[in-house]
């Protein structure tokens, strides 16, 4: 390893530095020459029809330099949607378009009707005042079961009703789920709902836009997760504009979690005014707005039932789910609710039979879309909870059961189209045991007694459906877009490296741990590599960060990029010391030939590429650069087993969370420091979902959580310290380095180990509370307990 | 709009201000200053934590006006005179106490500003200060415990990494 942190090493991170002195170069800290600034004018109401918008009187305001509608864009293209999803029948989802400025009517609160470009923020703001919109108002739909009822209002008035589409899978299975459903010893079912949540990066999003007339060159700076994507989606879909003429930068980002993944309307507006007014034009969302146009997560209604045998053996799973699309399908909507999600409903057990119906509905709320985990989070609280309240149900203590059911011999193929490749499912649950002692757990619940407070222990287990792939396989499944990574590793004269990446940091530590591996494969200090990403005019065509797919996926291409460059290397060096190839061998820097002393340093092989005057010009070329695309043969699978204990006052209901423990496997770990960190965050998001944070409209469609003031976001003492474990390692068997990804582990995991850990302390108390939803606020636990 | 001085990170600075320009506007678009960020429109994020005459304060709490004559201190000042990173920065990097850095000038800022009150504070001190501070990568493990280490306390009992 090198001395100063190769794969393994909690090597600091170099980017801290710029992030601890203010340096750091977020999207709004980018100003333009002579740019202007706009303000969304956006709706108040959730439907209704848009019959006039008069811009007259804002036109003439202080600083206004021109004030754009939804007839501004008629003739160019509507925000693309990047998944389509075929139905139980065959059939392809229903689609409606999504303008980038409302046009005809209306559809949720926040939705844009008009911007106004002006001098200052403020003269913009000011200006949209002066806009006179009519609208008439409409009834809204907002409960998704009421949506498809015969007779609801359509939020699209083109398409047959609400229901986007209604998925089976596997659909040839349905049959024999519901005979072994009809048939079993004992069936379980549990009717829950997985709340919406808002992502709520800390930074909230910004875009600039660009464009030089002499040129033709577009310029979008933006606050996304993946910069390729947003340059391929609005210059193909939207603006017409070709890649070329076309760059996206993402600078610094504050945090994604999935929202930032999207096209958004509010980037293609900017890039499209640069170019009508010929200056920069710029839009900073403030927190309110962001609650009202980023895409939001989760919003899941539930029913699973499980069937099992006298023993306890599982033998059929069968759920049903209505998922939330919001008003109009965000950039990967359709697939969250699909094949992020029922492909994971086999989780850590061997069912032989399961059956996954989901009705993906329009709603007049704000569009739902990935938010970190994805489907998965879904996936794993519905089964999570049905295995403890069934195991409560047959006596059987919960973990014995989850045991009894674990898939224990890998690769093991699921009844849900997917083979995880390795895991060890009792090895995480021992780690998690020994982790958070629940050998003391008695104890401390007597002294939780004494103290007149109900402490209960949740456990549960998650798996993982990382970096989604490959590409042929998801094209097959209605993905619009490729799902390899790439990577350029280009070799300076003097040896150092720069590694120009697809992938895309905003927060994950990229720019540490990417050299680590590199430094590692070559025997160099990771001082000497540098990470390149974010932009699109200097990286190569990737398709970003989400997923937990950045090390998996992005990380391979850098090792297959750089075993190209160490191949080429060596044909160097054996010219140099005169020696056949297959005998040279490259260690800590050095290369050297088999049996004898002679050696070269990286330095030399490398000044050698770019001053080939010593070199074997007739077989290759000069320079040391490579390029490598990589698309994996399968997802990664990580997995593990969390608990939570918490505390419950029984005269008020709140809920304390005093321990939570993870054990995770994510294969090989190259910074484990980094690694805990992901956890951490990650268990942090799904406490917040569990007791804290709900996303909650009104009947009319007004937004009642639109601000920090309502929605509970997780502060410091809200939370315990975590123990986070990640020692059981089975390595994943299809990637090069073995990894199989953690980034949003923590989020998946977390929520059915709180539930569980509220139902049992109650259910020790005598109380006969089988299910909370979800968030556990004080009311609703204390209505638990006294209904 | 009305001329505006302070002294900010110890250096006399004048600029422009409405009278509605907050404090962390004029400082960000006014003075260049762009390491006080700004995360909500509720005074609830603390991104945007300065100091303002050796107070922490919520820069989008406070108009520019206000903050004429005042001492101001942001992130951007914080560094040793050497340019290393101080005692509490040090202790965030070695604790991996951020992820994006979005939030992370304005926990510093509060971090300062509580161990300057209370320079031994308990670990549940430490949380209940954080009240105002909003992060939403760490889940605030490693946070809380780059500033135990900050005040000098012994942390590892706090899991380790």
């Amino acid at each position: 390893m090198p001395k100063d942190g190769g794969i393994g090493a909690s090597t600091k991170r170099r980017e801290d530095v710029r992030f601890l002195t203010g340096k750091g170069k977020y999207t709004d800290d980018i100003n333009i020459n002579n740019q202007t600034y706009v303000y969304f004018l956006r709706s108040d109401v959730a439907h209704g029809t848009l019959n006039n918008v008069d811009t007259s009187a804002a036109e003439g305001m202080p600083g206004v330099i021109r004030v754009f509608t939804g007839k501004d864009f008629e003739g160019i293209g509507g925000l693309p949607c990047g998944w389509q999803v075929t139905d139980r029948h065959g059939e392809p989802m229903q689609e409606p378009p999504h303008p980038v400025l409302a046009q005809g009517k209306v559809r949720h609160v926040g939705d844009p009707i008009a911007a106004v470009v002006a001098e200052s923020l403020e003269q913009a703001r000011d200006a949209a005042e002066a806009i006179d919109v009519d609208i008439t108002d409409l009834p809204a739909v907002i409960d998704m079961k009421a949506a498809v009822q015969d007779g609801a209002p359509k939020v699209h008035d083109d398409l047959t009703s609400n229901l986007c589409y209604d998925w089976g899978f596997v659909e040839d299975n349905r049959q024999a789920v519901d005979d072994a459903i009809k048939s079993a010893h004992h069936v379980t079912t549990l009717e829950l709902k997985n709340n919406r949540l808002v992502a709520n990066p800390m930074e909230p999003r910004v875009a600039v836009g660009d464009f030089n007339d002499a040129t033709g060159d577009h310029t979008l700076y933006t606050t996304s997760q993946n910069p390729h994507v947003i340059r391929l989606l609005m210059g193909a879909f939207v603006l017409g504009i070709p890649e070329h003429k076309l760059r996206v930068v993402a600078p610094d980002v504050g945090g994604g979690f999935g929202t930032k993944i999207f096209h958004y309307a509010e980037e293609a507006f900017c890039t499209f005014a640069a170019k009508e007014i010929r200056r920069p034009v710029k839009w900073t969302c403030s927190r309110s707005e962001a609650f009202i146009s980023d895409a939001h997560g989760r919003d899941h209604v539930t029913k699973i039932e499980l069937a099992m045998d006298a023993e306890g053996n599982f033998t059929a799973l069968r759920t049903e789910t209505y998922a939330n699309m919001g008003a109009y399908l965000s950039t990967f909507a359709p697939s969250v609710p699909t094949w992020l999600h029922g492909t994971l409903m086999a989780g850590n057990y061997k069912t032989p039979l399961i059956y996954v119906n989901v009705k993906a509905v329009f709603t007049n709320t704000v569009p739902v879309d990935a938010y970190r985990g994805a489907g998965r989070p879904e996936a794993t609280f519905q089964l999570e909870r049905v295995i403890d309240k069934a195991a409560r149900e047959i006596g059987m203590d919960p973990i014995e059961l989850r045991r009894k059911n674990f898939i224990t011999e890998f690769p093991y193929a699921t009844p849900v189209a997917v083979e995880y490749d390795t895991g060890n499912y009792n090895a995480t649950m021992d780690k998690l045991i020994e982790v958070a002692d629940f050998a003391g757990f008695e104890a401390r619940a007597a002294e939780s007694k004494a103290r007149g407070k109900l402490r209960g222990l949740g456990v549960n287990c998650y798996i993982e459906a990382c970096g989604i792939a490959p590409s042929n396989l998801v094209g097959q499944l209605g993905a619009r877009a490729g799902l390899y990574e790439s990577a350029t590793v280009r070799v300076n004269a003097t040896g150092s490296i720069s590694v120009m990446t697809g992938s895309h940091s905003h927060g994950q530590g990229h720019e540490t741990a990417f050299p680590q591996v590199v430094a590692d494969m070559i025997g160099i200090d990771a001082s000497q590599v540098e990470i390149v990403h974010g932009d699109t005019a200097n990286t190569p065509m990737g398709m970003g960060t989400y997923g937990s797919r950045s090390l998996a996926v992005g990380g391979s291409a850098m090792v297959r990029a750089t075993e190209k460059i160490i191949a080429k290397a060596k044909k160097i060096a054996a010219h140099l010391m005169e020696a056949s190839e297959g005998d040279i061998e490259l260690k800590d820097g050095a290369f050297t030939v088999a049996g004898t002393d002679k050696s070269v340093a990286w330095g030399d092989v490398t000044l050698a590429a770019y001053v080939p005057h010593n070199y074997p010009l007739e077989e290759i070329e000069p320079g040391l650069e490579e390029t490598a695309f990589y698309d994996p043969s399968n997802f990664t699978y990580p997995s593990g087993a969390y608990s939570c204990e918490v505390e419950v006052d029984p005269d008020t209901g709140k809920v304390e969370v005093l321990a939570f423990a993870a054990a995770d496997d994510f294969g090989n770990v190259v910074n484990p420091m980094i690694v805990e960190g992901q956890v951490h965050g990650g268990i942090a998001q799904g406490i917040g979902q569990a007791m804290l944070e709900n996303c909650a409209y009104d009947d009319d469609g007004q937004l009642l959580s639109g601000s920090y003031m309502d929605y509970a976001m997780p502060r410091a003492a809200d939370l315990p310290n975590f123990v986070v474990d990640h020692s059981c390692q089975t390595p994943c068997t299809h990637n090069p380095l073995g990894v199989k990804g953690c980034g949003e582990a923590g989020a998946i995991g977390s929520p059915p180990a709180l539930v569980n850990a509220v139902c049992d302390a109650l259910q020790r108390a005598g109380k006969d509370v089988k299910h909370i939803d979800m968030p556990l606020s004080p009311s609703r636990v204390w209505a638990a307990m006294n209904g | 709009m009305a001329t505006v001085t302070m002294t900010v990170n110890g250096k006399s600075r004048t600029g422009e201000a409405e009278g509605r320009t907050l404090l962390v506007s004029f400082l960000r678009e006014e003075l260049g200053l762009t390491g006080t960020h700004v995360g909500c429109d509720t005074s609830q994020c603390g991104a945007c934590v300065v100091h303002v005459n050796g107070e922490a304060v919520k820069a989008c709490t406070m108009f520019a006006q206000e903050a004429d004559g005042a001492e101001v201190s942001t992130i951007e000042g914080q560094a040793n005179a050497d340019g290393s990173l101080n005692t509490i920065q040090q202790a965030f990097q070695d604790h991996h106490g951020l992820q994006c850095g979005f939030c992370t000038p304005g926990m510093v800022m509060s971090a300062a500003a509580l161990l300057k009150d209370n320079p031994k504070p308990t670990e549940q001190e430490v949380r209940n200060y954080l009240q105002g501070n909003i992060c939403r990568c760490t889940g605030y493990h490693n946070i809380v415990k780059a500033i135990m280490a900050a005040s000098g306390q012994d942390v590892s009992a706090i899991a380790a990494e």
